[in-house]
């Protein structure tokens, strides 16, 4: 009796990882279906054709979301990955525990709110959308969450390591970052890599800080063009067209989070294979 | 006997309210190697990790009394704690290499004290290994990372890194205690032969390897110090009858 | 890798050698002092008695010292322990070495009681047992120190020999019974030197073999 009660829970947990499944299966499995067809050279080439004609490409959506990330990390990496080192070192203050609490705020915060934020600091004051406006609603989303990763795997690291660097004369912070952070590394370029991947799919703030632009750009001070942004215009719209391209950008932004996680992966593994030899 | 390293003068030490060693009054002479032993909780560890100051990094930590390396007051206020370090080194229970390759762990040390001349950085690091009886065994893969050796290489390679500093006094805490019988037997000699060049303080609580490898032992019991001697006179006729229950292990 | 106990071993080793030499000289000495009648002899070999009470207190310190530090194991051990138990013996021979010094200092007061034969015969062979134990010692030799345990008996039947032909001496004057008596006495000195020697050698065999043949009937036991 005791082994088939057993058994069915197992059963039941597996079937509840399975039902689990089926929604990221059902998307893959839509997404691959109708965006490939969509897929050719020219998508990734060429920019968007006026209204009406058909053909064209999303290459300037493609490198803004790029150009939108790299920005958001430039700002939200120093920045995260400090603050994850000064919760660490200095665990028990009050004004650690003060900032520790502003980030899982600010990580519950929704997202179109940072971009209403962001639109009323820079968007208004320079009285024009820009890519940097957008990019820095992305990095106050990734900082957080980088910020508690580093947190959670600097104290990870075993004591001994730093008593070790302490005992031969290292001050605190030599022992920090010449120890310590290079022995998360792994497991903070993991978390950072993440946060990019999450960024990436963000739609709502970008909608009022960096607008869009259907011409190719690389000017910061300018809107810029994205993914997420042009594949909502597009499916919103009437033309079928435009709907077939929205799922091929659909397709390709999966694509992109998918390999930022695997080279997250790889990355990982490698540096660990690296420092246990 | 040889002169005096470190005078230690009616030290008291404080976790917060708590006094935990009290009025600890001990002379360790220089070049010879000195045991702390005694049961769990009495002090020894807390005593060691006093001399290099490794304590500070507990919140709630105080001191009073003092301890001198050499005349100079380690509590003294304008005393530069990272320049203790460098002149006493230290040794831990749990071997902790760096997650680095082996040549980086030795030259650790060094490279923060400013050293980057890769001649002299290969001698020196030379040098420590050979000091720690290391460096037959890893001189063809100085760049393999210090995790890949055995348990009792780590730890040489430990000292290694210590003895690359050019410490005067080197304390160890339990050196040997999480290493297999062939490997404590190389620690013990190994702390045999560096006796002849630094001064040595290592806590054990195995007591026969105290017997075999000091010149001088204190027993330490609930904070104090009982009795200290002359590591014969402690394990063949000790003074105090605490310390002989100790030793014959009558202890309740 | 020489550990640093095999050091302090080896100079167990030389003292117990230092001390044996010592012994074996007083015993070379006593034998001359009393053939050739030299009391000044005599009384040198009595005087340098003192060096060797000491040399047994410094290796007994040594010994303990070694246990109590060094905690040996298996033949290191038995090193100890039988180095331990040869010392009082060497002691002791060297002792009885004296006691024949003295014999000869009160011999020599009154003319020589007649051409001695058998004692020198024995004194050789004590002398000899002596000098191979500790030769069977230093080289662990389990063979020679049997050899020299199968020697006793020659020696007490020597010993028997030259007691009754004093015993005649006594019987014929009595003016002959108190040099006889001392003779008798020195006769006995050897054969106790030899004892000794023989008890090294069970020693020997200990420290080599592990095996304890005392009180066993010596070359007898079986394996």
């Amino acid at each position: 009796m005791r082994k088939f009660k057993s058994n069915l829970i197992i059963t039941l947990c597996g079937a509840a990882v399975l039902l689990a499944l089926v929604p990221l299966a059902m998307i893959l499995f839509y997404v691959i279906s109708q965006g490939f067809s969509a897929l050719n050279l020219a998508f990734f080439t060429e920019l968007p054709k006026p209204v009406g004609e058909v053909g064209g490409g999303m290459a300037n959506a493609i490198a803004g979301t790029l150009i939108l990330i790299a920005i958001a990390a430039l700002i939200a990496v120093p920045v995260g990955v400090l603050s994850g080192v000064h919760l660490a070192e200095f665990k028990g203050t009050r004004f650690s525990s003060a900032v520790r609490f502003s980030a899982d705020v600010l990580n519950g915060v929704p997202s179109i709110v940072i971009g209403i934020f962001a639109y009323g600091l820079l968007v208004l004051p320079l009285r024009r959308f820009s890519a940097l406006a957008g990019g820095v609603a992305l990095a106050i989303i990734m900082i957080p969450v980088v910020a508690r990763t580093t947190e959670e795997l600097l104290r990870l690291v075993p004591g001994g390591l730093k008593e070790a660097a302490l005992a031969l004369g290292a001050t605190r912070a030599r022992a920090m970052f010449t120890v310590i952070l290079p022995a998360a590394l792994p497991g903070i370029l993991t978390g950072i890599l993440v946060a990019l991947a999450r960024v990436a799919g963000e739609t709502a703030p970008l909608l009022f800080t960096a607008f869009n632009n259907r011409f190719f750009s690389t000017n910061v001070t300018q809107p810029i063009g994205s993914l997420t942004v042009q594949i909502f215009t597009y499916a919103i719209s009437p033309y079928d067209d435009w709907h077939r391209q929205a799922w091929a950008g659909a397709l390709v932004l999966v694509a992109m989070i998918l390999s930022l996680s695997i080279i997250a992966r790889l990355v990982t593994r490698r540096l660990e294979r690296m420092s246990r030899g | 006997m040889g002169d005096t390293k470190i005078t230690v003068r009616d030290f008291d030490f404080y976790y917060g309210t708590n006094k935990v060693l009290h009025g600890i009054t001990l002379d360790i002479p220089k070049n010879r190697v000195t045991a702390l032993i005694g049961p769990s909780g009495c002090g020894k560890s807390t005593f060691l990790r006093s001399i290099n100051r490794m304590n500070d990094i507990i919140p709630g930590v105080h001191v009073e009394g003092k301890i001198l390396v050499d005349d100079q007051d380690v509590y003294a206020s304008r005393v530069d704690v990272v320049s203790l370090r460098r002149r006493v080194g230290m040794v831990f229970q749990k071997s902790n290499p760096f997650p680095k390759s082996i040549y980086d762990n030795v030259a650790y040390g060094l490279r923060i004290n400013g050293l980057r001349d890769r001649r002299k950085l290969d001698e020196a690091v030379e040098r420590s290994l050979q000091r720690a009886a290391l460096w037959e065994e890893v001189k063809d893969r100085l760049k393999d990372s210090a995790l890949a050796l055995s348990g009792g290489q780590q730890q040489r390679l430990c000292i290694a890194r210590a003895l690359a500093v050019d410490p005067e006094v080197l304390l160890m805490d339990e050196p040997a205690s999480a290493l297999d019988p062939i490997a404590t037997q190389k620690i013990e000699e190994l702390v045999y032969e560096l006796k002849n060049n630094y001064t040595i303080v290592i806590v054990t609580h195995n007591m026969q390897q105290a017997a075999r490898v000091s010149d001088r032992t204190a027993f330490f019991m609930l904070g104090k110090l009982v009795e200290y001697d002359d590591t014969r006179t402690i394990f063949m006729n000790p003074s105090v009858k605490m310390t002989e229950d100790y030793i014959t292990g009558r202890f309740g | 890798m020489l550990r640093h106990f095999d050091r302090d071993i080896e100079h167990l080793k030389e003292l117990l050698l230092r001390m044996g030499a010592m012994v074996e000289e007083q015993i070379h000495e006593s034998i001359r002092a009393l053939l050739e009648r030299d009391s000044d002899g005599a009384q040198k070999v009595i005087d340098a008695d003192s060096e060797i009470d000491r040399m047994e207190l410094e290796i007994d310190q040594h010994t303990i010292s070694l246990i109590a530090m060094m905690q040996p194991a298996a033949v290191d051990l038995r090193f100890v322990a039988a180095a331990m138990k040869i010392t009082p013996e060497l002691e002791r021979i060297a002792d009885l070495a004296v006691d024949v010094c003295e014999r000869a200092i009160e011999l020599n007061a009154e003319p020589p009681l007649k051409p001695l034969v058998d004692i020198p015969r024995l004194a050789r062979m004590a002398q000899d047992m002596v000098r191979q134990s500790l030769d069977a010692f230093v080289r662990r030799d389990t063979a020679l120190a049997r050899a020299v345990i199968a020697r006793d008996d020659e020696v007490d039947l020597l010993t028997e020999q030259s007691f009754r032909e004093l015993l005649t001496y006594m019987l014929e004057d009595s003016r002959n019974i108190s040099r006889a008596i001392r003779l008798t006495f020195v006769g006995k000195y050897f054969e106790r030197m030899a004892d000794g020697a023989t008890n090294i050698c069970e020693m020997v065999v200990y420290l080599a073999e592990g095996k304890v043949i005392k009180h066993s009937g010596g070359v007898h036991d079986t394996d």
